[in-house]
């Protein structure tokens, strides 16, 4: 061998290129990890950086391009391959079997032999040794149904390490996590590193990278556009880099006058296969005013924006310009639709949309009843393309054809139909989850403009998004919940990041 | 209703619900491992053909039951290659494989034998026969309990024996084997078992066909010992039965002896109209309303496998 | 895998399910040392060789159309509906109290109750499964299946117990008063059908109603609903699509058009209602609506299509050794090929389009 094992890299790409039908996911990608280091690896949602990694973990099949482990090359046609070439992965989803234990989740497909009680006992001890290395406690008879999202991460990283894994790769890990949560998971990546292992953290948040790693990559449509050291770059550097021009990360707007109260909120509370989601949450919100929502995702939010768009019922008061709703299920989407609610919900392929159907059909979708839309007892097509096509034009949706299955628009352009759709029917209060998740940098701040100015029209919104700087540029208040609780609410032009996450945590000054 | 009748109908109950034992453990195979098969019916059926004609043939009850095997590994097969390597409907596969049995095996008997969809009669060794347990006859004098062992436990064919071991050897090889963990895992959550190096599609054929060995075995007990040769439909919705069977049971092997032994119950009161004042065809519609009510969950609510009739498609 | 295009998908996918099936039928035929050959051209003549053939080839067409329509209404609400068999036999009783018990004027407005009787009593045997689908979270797949075998049980003891004159060995009912026209009794179209035929005016009962589903699923907002309902539960609901509502409104759709078959062969071909008088017409349906891509044009088509099968492979039974239950294999392979190897059809299709870039 040439190389000396010390100073070749833990894993070396060259030339991978990967692509799905019509779409280019990686295109001729070359990188090179450091033995015991944190490598980032940062870009916009869809550059590439999970399909990357997909492909260094066997997950899927490179078209053309090889991998070198330590220095030597080796095919990687499956994940069994990745696992004996010690890389190991914490997906974004997890890959946990929810009735299972943790110790059932360790072994599987890492059993020694047929018979289940050798393996689980081995396993026992073998967890019990990394808990104590490297501070990943979790018991390993819980059931995973039972355990919080965080618990299920070290899961995740105990079954890498169970398989012995020297490269540890990790997809959008803090995403679900607190601030706490999210330091103890640096910290323990932190202690990996010490010990001589590779820690490959794919994120699109600056600054975890600036935190965390020593080299930082960055991708932008399937390409790799550079690699750094993290200590010679700044967060504005990597930005560009991502996003291939300058970006404005804050929103132009006046300062909000808010006038009469549209929406009261009192001691909201949801209750779902047993457990309590939303603990008494009130609120108040005005005209002219949007209030953001920040918290980790789960925390209650898509609860009080589904009671609220009449999807899920609760006890509790709601007013909605002084009328009280009905929380019990007798009213439904359409009936708030027509008090005045406008909805772009947090998942739109989930919720918000028909996928196989065409943009003018989701156009109509919620307003399918609406008298300008129907012509006696049908529905009138051409009254509907016509407006589909307005609407386009407002929107700058590309291309503009109401024709098209709304499956085949990019997500930023999906976005706009549906945010279309929803302001233009002039609501007095606009409920809008995760408005630019999923969505390019320039249909970002198209929306935000949007929403901006509905506000300037004296509508009432309310906002949750789990991206904080999201909800700190755009809203004029923002309410932090943790645990189904609101925690506290400040006014977004005076509190910081570090005030608002210590509220996400659930942390209350006086406590 | 005196002893005697409650022993006649306890017997005839545990021939009824040999059948729907085996179906209803092999419906539990293939849905663990997140494969929906309302198939059961038809793999039953070509089974109970293949059996009965080879053992018409032969001579030889085992000869008929590893052709009935061979018959419903066949179904099997086209099942796995359909929701399995094609991602096709599962329920649709179902269907159409239950469709091609119905025709297929009338097709085949009426050509091979001429008589009216039927294979001709079995009888000695071309059928699996009553075995006695030992003392039985000497416990018969016992009060209660020596009827009970001598009528409805003892005198019943090898494989009613065979499908209650199965109940054990299931439950053992799910939750006590690696091959078990793997395979309720794929039921649960195929992308675990595929990240952690295990191929979804491997396991997934290998508990389609242990339905077909099960449903094999439950179509040659038709054909060779609960009767005496083929007929036409002659698995009567038996493994829609054995699927409602699998619901009330959760999923779970026990659970699934206790169901079909009350299933078998129903279909044995339906068989005396004389001890229950019901006009038959109510009797014979208890077993469906009472599944309908089941399902319904007006009796027990049940939670499926978690992956269940879902072909396995990495995500992007 | 590879995209083809949409004609392709509607067009040649079925085309070439339909081959595969055929190839397949055909070697069924060879194993039981059969000539196909005679088979295929026995059946030609028998179903379309004359005006005879093709009055029975048009009255299975009927029967199927409506039970393909039903297997689609289903369908586009994402509910199989595999109760078609019930439904319809259901609706033979309903037409049966309908016609027995009350003395109609004219055989209009016989038919005018038949339609209502036939189509509400499939609707009821319809709307209960997608009731515990709905609220109760029963599979619909194993309700309607349980349900098709409760409807027998009730139909044998309502022919054997209640409807069965006294004197009569066979379980059925009495004649009815009045019939509808035969194709054969419509001036003009007597002269084609110059034998009597069992097809008659309800084929054309049939093809409205293909119009009017069409109509309903693609022209208005109940349609939308349904459709939209159908392709994601969650996303209906934020729409202010009630689901309850939608199920219920779709099975009960779906039931009353296969009840609505019964007026082409209880009130139409027998005059009475017989055990299992819809003989396996419910099931056909599912082939039918498969192949005929589920939209109602095409579900005409294949109901020709079946027709033909049927009357043909019932002129097998008569005219040569190949047994009658060569249809169900046909059937069989049908749903086999359109409805769960439909994956494997469009692979074998994508060779021959080359994907088209769009990023």
């Amino acid at each position: 061998m040439l190389q000396s094992p010390n100073t070749a890299p833990a894993i070396e790409l060259r030339g991978i290129s990967k692509a799905f039908g019509p779409v280019q996911a990686n295109k001729d990608i070359s990188i090179r990890v450091a033995k015991g280091s944190i490598h980032g690896i940062i870009g916009e949602n869809g550059a590439g950086k999970s399909t990357l990694m997909s492909i260094l973990y066997g997950f899927y099949r490179a078209d053309s391009g090889e991998i070198l482990v330590d220095g030597r090359e080796t095919p990687i046609p499956d994940s069994q391959s990745a696992i004996r070439a010690g890389i190991g992965m914490v997906f974004q989803h997890f890959k946990l079997v929810q009735n299972f234990t943790v110790l059932e989740n360790v072994i599987l497909g890492a059993e020694d032999g047929g018979l289940l009680r050798p393996s689980l006992s081995k396993a026992r001890k073998e967890l019990a040794r990394l808990s104590r290395d490297y501070g990943l406690e979790v018991n390993p008879d819980a059931r995973i149904e039972d355990l919080s999202v965080g618990y299920q991460q070290r899961v995740e990283i105990l079954k890498a390490l169970y398989r012995q894994a020297d490269i540890l790769i990790l997809d959008e890990p803090t995403g679900v996590l607190t601030p706490a949560e999210a330091d103890h998971l640096f910290r323990i990546l932190r202690g990996l590193r010490d010990q001589g292992k590779t820690v490959i953290l794919i994120t699109h948040k600056l600054r975890e990278i600036m935190e965390i790693t020593d080299t930082v990559s960055v991708m932008r449509r399937g390409e790799m556009v550079a690699t750094v050291t993290t200590r010679d770059t700044s967060p504005a550097e990597l930005a560009e880099l991502m996003v291939g021009r300058k970006v404005l990360l804050r929103v132009d707007k006046t300062p909000a006058t808010p006038g009469e109260v549209v929406l009261e909120v009192e001691d909201l509370r949801v209750t779902h296969n047993g457990v309590e989601r939303l603990k008494g949450v009130s609120l108040t919100l005005r005209r002219g005013e949007i209030l953001g929502i920040a918290g980790v995702a789960g925390n209650g939010q898509s609860e009080l924006m589904e009671v609220l768009a009449g999807i899920a019922t609760a006890t509790g008061q709601v007013r909605l310009l002084g009328r009280d709703l009905n929380l019990a299920g007798h009213e439904d989407g359409r009936d708030r639709r027509r008090a005045g609610v406008g909805h772009v919900p947090e998942d739109r392929h989930h919720l918000g949309c028909i996928m196989d159907f065409a943009a003018w059909e989701n156009v109509a979708f919620g307003y399918h009843r609406e008298d300008d839309y129907r012509r006696g007892p049908f529905t009138d097509q051409a009254a509907l393309k016509a407006d589909t096509a307005a609407k386009m034009q407002r929107f700058d949706v590309r291309p503009p054809l109401p024709d098209l299955a709304i499956k085949h628009f990019s997500g930023g352009n999906q976005q706009k139909i549906i945010v279309a759709r929803e302001i233009e029917r002039n609501p007095d209060l606009l409920l809008i989850g995760q408005p630019t998740r999923g969505v390019d940098i320039g249909a970002i701040e198209f929306i935000h403009k949007q929403i901006v100015a509905l506000r300037d029209q004296g509508k009432a919104i309310l906002l949750v998004s789990v991206e904080l700087d999201e909800v700190m540029s755009l809203s004029d208040r923002v309410a932090v919940m943790f645990d189904g609780r609101i925690m506290g609410t400040r006014d977004a032009a005076t509190t910081n990041e570090r005030e608002l996450g210590l509220l996400m945590a659930g942390v209350t000054e006086t406590a | 209703m005196d002893y005697a009748t409650l022993l006649q109908i306890l017997d005839s109950t545990v021939r009824l619900a040999v059948p729907l034992l085996l179906a209803c453990l092999a419906g539990l195979w293939s849905e663990r491992a997140g494969v929906f098969d309302i198939g059961l019916e038809g793999k039953m059926l070509v089974a109970a053909f293949a059996s009965g004609a080879v053992a018409f043939l032969t001579g030889s009850a085992w000869a008929g039951l590893l052709a009935g095997i061979g018959a419903a590994l066949v179904w099997a097969l086209l099942h796995g290659l359909a929701s399995i390597t094609f991602r096709g409907n599962q329920l649709i596969s179902g269907v159409a494989l239950n469709f091609l049995a119905s025709g297929i095996t009338v097709l085949v008997a009426q050509t091979a034998f001429q008589q009216g969809g039927r294979t001709p009669s079995l009888s000695g060794e071309a059928r699996f026969n009553e075995l006695t347990l030992p003392l039985a006859e000497t416990a018969r004098g016992v009060p209660v309990i020596g009827p009970l062992y001598a009528d409805v436990i003892s005198g019943h064919p090898i494989l009613t024996y065979l499908a209650v071991l199965a109940v054990p050897l299931t439950w053992w090889v799910l939750y006590r084997t690696r091959f078990g963990l793997r395979l309720r895992a794929v039921g649960e959550n195929p992308a675990a078992v595929d990240t952690a190096g295990v191929s979804v599609a491997r396991m997934r054929f290998s508990a389609v066909l242990i339905t077909g060995v099960l449903c094999g075995i439950a179509g040659a007990y038709l054909a060779t010992a609960l009767q005496a040769g083929f007929g036409r439909e002659m698995t009567a919705g038996r493994g829609y039965i054995a699927l409602a069977a699998l619901i009330f049971a959760k999923w779970r092997p026990w659970g699934a002896l206790w169901a079909t032994l009350l299933f078998g119950f129903f279909q044995a009161i339906a068989l005396r109209p004389d001890v229950v004042p019901i006009p038959v065809p109510a009797l014979e519609a208890l077993p469906y309303v009472l599944t309908v009510l089941v399902l319904a969950g007006f009796v027990g609510k049940a939670i499926p496998p978690r992956a269940g009739g879902e072909p396995y498609v990495k995500e992007r | 895998m590879r995209q083809i295009p949409r004609w392709a998908d509607v067009v040649l996918v079925p085309l070439i399910s339909l081959v595969l099936a055929a190839i397949c039928a055909t070697l069924v035929i060879l194993a039981i040392g059969q000539d196909p050959w005679e088979a295929i051209t026995t059946m030609v003549t028998g179903a379309l060789g004359s005006a005879y053939g093709w009055g029975y080839t048009l009255y299975y067409t009927t029967s199927f159309i409506f039970t393909g329509l039903a297997v689609t209404m289903a369908f586009h609400a994402g509910l199989f509906n595999i109760g078609g068999e019930g439904q319809a036999q259901l609706g033979g009783l309903g037409i049966a109290l309908a016609l027995l018990f009350i003395p109609w004027p004219h055989w209009t407005v016989a038919l005018l109750a038949a339609i209502i009787a036939s189509a509400a009593s499939g609707a009821l045997w319809g709307a209960i499964p997608g009731w515990l689908q709905a609220k109760r979270g029963s599979h619909i797949v194993i309700t309607t299946i349980m349900f098709n075998y409760i409807a027998y049980a009730l139909i044998v003891w309502m022919l054997v117990d209640v409807l069965r004159p006294a004197g009569q060995a066979e379980p059925a009912t009495a004649r009815f008063g009045l019939g509808i026209p035969a194709l054969s009794d419509i001036p003009g179209l007597n002269l084609v059908f110059t034998d009597a035929v069992p097809a008659n005016i309800s084929l054309f009962l049939a093809l409205i109603a293909c119009v009017g589903v069409w109509a309903l699923l693609w022209r208005t907002p109940l349609g939308y609903e349904i459709r939209a309902f159908g392709k994601s539960e969650p996303a209906a609901r934020y729409a202010g699509i009630r689901p309850v509502r939608t199920v219920m409104i779709a099975m009960a759709l779906s039931g009353a058009l296969a009840g609505m078959m019964s007026i082409n062969n209880v009130m139409g071909e027998s005059g009475r209602l017989l055990q299992n008088s819809s003989e396996g017409a419910g099931f056909i349906g599912i082939a039918v609506a498969l192949m005929g891509r589920n939209h109602p044009f095409g579900v005409v088509l294949s109901a020709l299509l079946f027709g033909f099968l049927y009357q043909g492979g019932a002129e097998l039974g008569l005219w040569t050794s190949i047994p009658i239950d060569l249809r169900v294999v046909v059937q069989g392979l049908v749903i086999l090929f359109t409805g769960a190897l439909d994956h494997m059809v469009r692979m074998m299709l994508g060779v021959f389009f080359r994907p088209r870039k769009v990023a």
